[in-house]
């Protein structure tokens, strides 16, 4: 691979090296576990294999001319009209290269993902983050309480089927004289406006409408 | 473990059990204890279950969460302009340069040009928030580990630096005044004079603070040698900012993958090789003369021009142009009510924020809200590591490898 230098002063967001046959070398490294190469806003995106995350990922850190040495992050995002509705998103970072690299892998909820506590020891914290919010599984992490909410909460809040409002609210009790937890009453219901142009594809949906169209 | 003295005679590190066997056959408890929510070292909400031998803490589990407001989720109900102000509130000791992270990947995603006038003007406040941040940070330190005077001495200059906040953004903290494109307002007359002024008289006060703490020798004890990470492990635990530099990598998002206009300044970046609570805030002591630096060639080199792009779909047009043109109104109307719309992709974009790496992680979807919005947040690797750097240290040390992370909740919570 060779490096190719970065256009300075271009753009406002970070520019870094690119290196030119990325997409080839993550082909040779990953093989079959390799799905598919994304190149999109000049980032690269490695769609791979779910069981065979651990290994990827051991094979990126430790080739010589990738070594990703680094796990920035792990978060989770909710598709809900995919099969798989989960994408797990993984950024690694070579310090060694100056390169950034994005791994995803889809799980359907039920399907656990292999941890990475064993290549990086910070994708413990993730990994509870993302089970907490999206409720996907980690295997192999020694770890899996809830980390951001609340101590006995229940769900997992950022699923995309998981209402803003939430379903409990709590309140200080005179009465028995600790916070006590209830259903949430709203004063009026949430409201969540459609701004996107009419121009551009709103579908109003008027009630009795159906019966012109005979559905 | 065991070098360190206890009362259990066949115990080793790997012993994992909370009751030791003691010589005369009665059994000893490790104590349990509670550091924090309600603790003035804890920097906020962090509730630290400590497990300790005496007072060696054998093991360390932060709680966090306390603080999580669920930002992420109301991003995604919010449009782009209506999402910008929860940047501010995530860490609310460098409020800008959250932002900056959140423009960055809506001018990325969208392709969005940006004036070099705005670009510097975002540069030079980005280095204002970080030493805004770094008088917090180094003083609140050396008030955990007993010297009172800096953090009186110091918040006298940091009040100085928001007003500057105020005299462009209307705010002394939640500022919402980096927007995709530029900045919501240009600078007023005559605050580069101002900063200018400021940045000469600074430095005297940064060396009689530096003078208070540096060599005195209450505070050498209370840091140096405490909390030690190695270059590796920095790596490995996901360390960025002033913290892996403490540890010997020249590692700064600033140079090695500059935005705005920072491949165009001059400045140093400083490294310690010892890793240590001390080196940490050595770092931040020098990484302030550095940004003096940045600012003080901004605000020579400040450039004529807009201070937001010229596209109508991304900036509003000004109230005087609102007044004559029509289209004006249209666009200012449909900005304000439907928002930008920034095309469907996903995009990383990571600045160097004082405390490090802070990303975002943008997927839209093509309308004007995001789909996701996720906001990786520099201290939460850095209070991961919490464990690894105070397993075998006094219950005394706590506060000062906590202080020396710059941890706010704001962000670790999200």
């Amino acid at each position: 691979m060779t490096i190719v230098a970065p256009e300075l002063g271009k753009h406002s967001w970070p520019v870094m090296a690119t290196h030119d046959a990325l997409a080839s070398r993550l082909g040779e490294v990953l093989g079959d576990a390799l799905f598919e190469v994304i190149e999109h806003a000049g980032e690269t995106t490695a769609v791979v294999q779910r069981e065979a995350l651990v290994p990827v990922i051991t094979a990126l850190r430790d080739a010589a001319d990738l070594k990703f040495n680094q796990l920035t992050d792990i978060c989770g995002a909710d598709y809900l009209d995919r099969a798989e509705r989960f994408e797990i998103v993984i950024h690694l970072l070579s310090m060694t290269h100056n390169l950034r690299l994005r791994v995803k892998l889809s799980t359907d909820g039920r399907a656990p993902v292999p941890s990475l506590t064993d290549l990086y020891p910070n994708a413990g914290w993730y990994e509870r983050e993302t089970w907490d919010c999206y409720g996907v599984m980690f295997t192999g992490n020694p770890d899996m309480r809830r980390i951001l909410t609340d101590y006995g909460f229940e769900g997992h809040p950022f699923r995309k089927d998981f209402p803003l409002t939430g379903h409990v609210e709590l309140r200080w009790s005179e009465e028995h004289k600790r916070v006590v937890y209830e259903p949430v009453k709203l004063a009026q219901d949430f409201r969540s406006f459609d701004f996107l142009s009419p121009w551009e594809g709103t579908d109003y949906v008027l009630p009795g409408d159906e019966k012109a169209t005979g559905k | 473990m065991s070098s360190l003295g206890s009362a259990g005679a066949a115990w080793t590190a790997d012993d994992t059990t909370d009751v030791l066997p003691a010589k005369d056959g009665n059994e000893i408890q490790n104590y349990m204890i509670n550091f924090g929510p309600q603790h003035p070292a804890a920097h906020g909400v962090l509730r630290l279950v400590m497990e300790l031998d005496g007072e060696i803490i054998e093991r360390c589990d932060p709680h966090i969460g306390l603080l999580h407001r669920g930002t992420e989720k109301l991003i995604e109900y919010k449009t782009y302009l209506q999402a910008l102000p929860y940047m501010d509130r995530l860490d609310y000791v460098s409020p800008m340069c959250m932002e900056h992270s959140y423009v960055l990947a809506i001018e990325k995603l969208a392709g969005i040009e940006v004036p070099l006038r705005a670009k510097y003007i975002r540069t030079m406040f980005a280095e204002i928030t970080r030493i805004l941040n770094h008088i917090l940070n180094t003083t609140a330190h050396a008030m955990d580990v007993g010297a009172m005077t800096p953090i009186l001495w110091l918040f006298e200059e940091r009040e100085k630096l928001m007003e500057f906040y105020e005299r462009v953004s209307g705010a002394r903290f939640h500022a919402a005044w980096f927007r995709p494109g530029g900045v919501h307002q240009d600078l007023p007359a005559g605050l580069l004079d101002d900063v200018l002024a400021w940045c000469d008289h600074f430095p005297k006060v940064l060396d009689e603070m530096q003078g208070l703490v540096a060599d005195n020798r209450i505070f050498k004890q209370r840091n140096v040698d405490i909390g030690i990470i190695s270059k590796e492990d920095a790596i490995a635990w996901g360390f960025t900012g002033p913290c892996i530099r403490a540890s010997g990598v020249a590692w700064d998002i600033r140079k090695s993958q500059p935005y705005d206009a920072y491949h165009l300044m001059d400045f140093d970046v400083p490294v310690s090789n010892d890793g240590d609570c001390y080196a940490r805030f050595m770092v931040r002591m020098q990484e302030m003369r550095e940004s003096l630096k940045i600012i003080k060639q901004c605000a020579k080199e400040m450039p004529a021009g807009s201070h937001i792009t010229g596209n109508r779909k991304v900036a509003p047009p000004s109230r005087g142009e609102m007044k004559r043109s029509m289209e004006a109104l249209i666009h200012h109307f449909k900005l304000y009510t439907e928002g930008l719309h920034v095309p469907a992709g996903d995009a990383y974009v990571a600045t160097e924020s004082p405390k490090g790496e802070f990303g975002i992680y943008m997927v839209a979807d093509g309308t004007n809200k995001p789909w996701r919005c996720h906001i990786r947040a520099t201290g939460m690797a850095h209070l991961q590591a919490m464990d690894f750097l105070c397993k075998g240290h006094m219950l005394a040390d706590a506060p000062a490898v906590l202080g020396s992370l710059d941890i706010v909740f704001g962000e670790v919570d999200r």
